[in-house]
């Protein structure tokens, strides 16, 4: 789960974490309060999205009055963000962020995330601030410095210190820096996050160590645990079919395509996906029902993926293990008859009690391609796709 | 002989009185030796009751002391299920699977440390996977039984249904499996590609192997490298996620690519390049294998 960059650093500032001072804004009313409020001649205004790339996209602008403040206020809330993590059609900017301006000396950069292969919290920090870590990982990884953080253990000082050393951090500004990163550690820890990137963090010309930028996921598995942090999820920032799938506890991604698949279990959702672009279809979506689809789950899932305008094809491939294949089939020939199917529908169907849904689907009625490999499903699915039935 | 497990193994079950639990306690005793293989449970609320005779202990050491058991089923709610591991862990167990999805990564982390700083012999497959089955002598987790048969080719991977996938492609070429493996979809697990290859290098009784990635993380290429070095029998693999977008989690916890790691294409292109057959189309994994014996 993702939270703003205004609520992050909310979080941060509650572990010690310096930040500019800032106010959320909703309205261009709010936002000249805001300007007003903080006081001082330069503010920097900050769309409030969760995707990352706001600045180029035209989302932060700096300014230096309060007539300057309102306008571009006006012209951030309600644009289309559009930056390479929104996709083309962008994200709707509802909430803005008015931020005192900063004297940025270095802007440095720092990142926490689980890593999988030593299996401890890894704390990354560079030299390379304000860039994408992975545009410096990829022109040059030396100058990305790691410690890993045993849970039990916790952040050693020394380690911390040695770190601010390495990306560069003048020795009088260093116990700031691990203090920061003390904080983050905390922070992340407590929260169960699952990312935290400070970039960039920089040094000011008066020696302090601030958070310009912050950004915090979490992790889904823990939000039982962690109400507050449920307590910012902004669902305008998550895409319409994947929340109304999440109620009926279907794993759903929407994708550019236009070949709906319904798949039981992750890897085989993925696989059928890919499947389908082997032969030359796009898939429309990820969907998995899960181990325990019933009839109800099933027709939800070809209501949502009907939801879809670009939708001209479906394929459903089920392997029957401990879901029988009679009570998907049941389930498909519900939906094809509540929704009023028109698209073209493949099925595949595999495992227990087969040939007993193969029967079902049979003797519907319904113009339901029937296939049994994989290959032979997906090559069927996107000849439908593309009208050579 | 197979790996991990066999017709000999002792298993408890903890959380047996769960509804998940009982389903597949109920259903691994119906497959071949499940029977005398399922000879405990634990449930700190219930000792001294019975799950359908099977015996239900306070405790893991408990039910260790007394039946002798050495593997250990865990279907824990998520929320306890990482100190159920742990206390599997701290009774020596020799294999501890964990079959709940949805455990925090923090609880794993924690859980992992603790083994480490314990040196703890016990191995630890999963969390959210399928299990491992040994066909025709023991079944332990959530995978149809019925498609298994008794054989030669290993089966390891991170996604149930797609080792179903594979397993029924095998079996419909004639081709049985020695022992099929789920490690499991989440970031932070126990055994991995390369620790269960490894077994199977060394088990007279397997003679080729299928493995099966998806996305996310480096375990594959990690394997892959081994395999190119160490393994003496034929490997071919698929990976699901050719087709994944980047940031996004495909339903397993551990299933996204982040920061440019993990693609599929990558870890195919590492795969092809240590001598493992690998294919693209997801139906053709048994073909393959057959051509490679």
């Amino acid at each position: 789960m993702k939270i703003h960059e205004y609520q992050a650093k909310e979080l941060l500032r509650a572990y010690g974490v310096k930040t500019p001072k800032g106010v959320a804004c909703f309205s261009v009313e709010e936002a000249e309060a805001a300007a007003r409020k903080l006081g001082g001649n330069t503010w920097v205004v900050k769309a409030q999205i969760h995707a990352g790339g706001r600045g180029k996209g035209g989302g932060v602008k700096v300014v230096k009055s309060h007539d300057e403040v309102k306008f571009v206020a006006s012209k951030i809330l309600g644009m289309q963000l559009v930056t390479h993590q929104t996709g083309p059609s962008g994200q709707l900017v509802k909430r803005l962020m008015v931020e005192e301006g900063a004297h940025i000396e270095k802007e440095l950069y720092v990142g926490m995330v689980p890593d999988r292969t030593t299996q401890t919290i890894c704390l990354m920090a560079s030299s390379e601030g304000g860039m994408d870590i992975e545009e410096v990982a990829a022109s040059a990884p030396e100058k990305i410095h790691k410690v890993f953080i045993d849970p039990k253990l916790g952040l050693n000082r020394v380690a911390a210190l040695e770190l601010n050393k390495k990306i560069g951090v003048p020795p009088e500004a260093r116990e700031k820096g691990a203090d920061l990163f003390e904080g983050l550690y905390q922070a992340f820890i407590d929260t169960d996050a699952s990312l935290a990137e400070i970039n960039p963090m920089i040094l000011t010309g008066d020696g302090d160590i601030l958070a310009l930028d912050a950004k915090m996921n979490f992790d889904t598995n823990a939000l039982f645990r962690q109400p507050n942090i449920l307590d910012m999820r902004d669902l305008d920032e998550e895409d319409l079919a994947e929340i109304e799938a999440s109620k009926f506890d279907l794993s759903y991604i929407s994708l550019d395509g236009d070949i709906g698949c319904l798949v039981n279990g992750a890897g085989l959702a993925m696989a059928t996906m890919d499947v389908i672009k082997l032969f030359g279809g796009e898939p429309a979506n990820f969907l998995d029902v899960g181990g325990g689809a019933t009839t109800e789950k099933v027709t939800e899932a070809f209501k949502i993926m009907l939801s879809n305008p670009n939708l001209k094809a479906i394929l459903v491939n089920i392997f029957g293990g401990i879901m029988r294949c009679d009570v998907i089939a049941t389930g498909v020939v519900e939906a094809a008859k509540q929704l009023d199917l028109t698209v073209p529908l493949v099925v595949r169907m595999k495992g227990t009690n087969e040939d007993l849904g193969k029967k079902i689907l049979r003797e519907s009625g319904l113009p339901i391609i029937s296939s049994d490999t994989m290959a032979d499903a997906a090559q069927q699915v996107v000849e439908a796709a593309r009208g050579g039935q | 002989m197979s790996i991990l497990i066999n017709k000999n193994t002792r298993v408890i079950t903890q959380g047996i009185t769960g509804k998940t639990g009982q389903f597949h306690t109920q259903t691994s005793r119906g497959y071949a030796n499940g029977q005398s293989c399922y000879v405990a449970g634990v449930n700190p609320k219930k000792a001294g009751q019975e799950f359908e005779g099977i015996p239900i202990y306070g405790t893991v050491m408990e039910a260790k002391l007394e039946t002798e058991a050495t593997v250990s089923v865990v279907y824990v709610p998520p929320a306890g299920a990482a100190a159920a591991i742990l206390e599997a862990v701290k009774a020596k167990l020799d294999l501890v699977i964990c079959i709940t999805e949805g455990i925090p990564v923090k609880d794993m982390i924690e859980l992992r440390h603790n083994m480490r700083s314990m040196n703890s012999r016990t191995l630890l497959l999963g969390p959210n996977c399928p299990g491992v089955i040994t066909p025709d002598e023991l079944k332990i987790g959530i995978m149809p039984g019925h498609i298994h048969r008794k054989g030669r080719i290993g089966v390891v991977s991170r996604s149930g249904t797609l080792t179903y996938e594979a397993v029924g492609q095998l079996t419909e070429l004639g081709l049985g499996q020695s022992t099929a493996v789920g490690i499991g979809g989440d970031p932070v697990n126990g055994l991995k590609h390369i620790d269960v290859l490894k077994l199977f290098n060394e088990d007279p009784e397997t003679d080729a192997v299928v493995m099966i990635g998806e996305i996310g993380g480096t375990d594959e290429e990690v394997a892959a490298v081994w395999v190119k070095e160490h393994m003496t029998k034929p490997v071919v693999g698929f990976i699901a996620g050719v087709t994944a977008p980047a940031g996004k989690r495909m339903g397993h916890a551990g299933a996204i690519i982040s920061g440019g790691q993990g693609t599929a294409n990558e870890k195919l292109k590492i795969m092809d390049a240590s001598g493992i057959a690998v294919t693209r189309d997801p139906s053709k994994m048994g073909s393959l294998l057959k051509s490679v014996l």
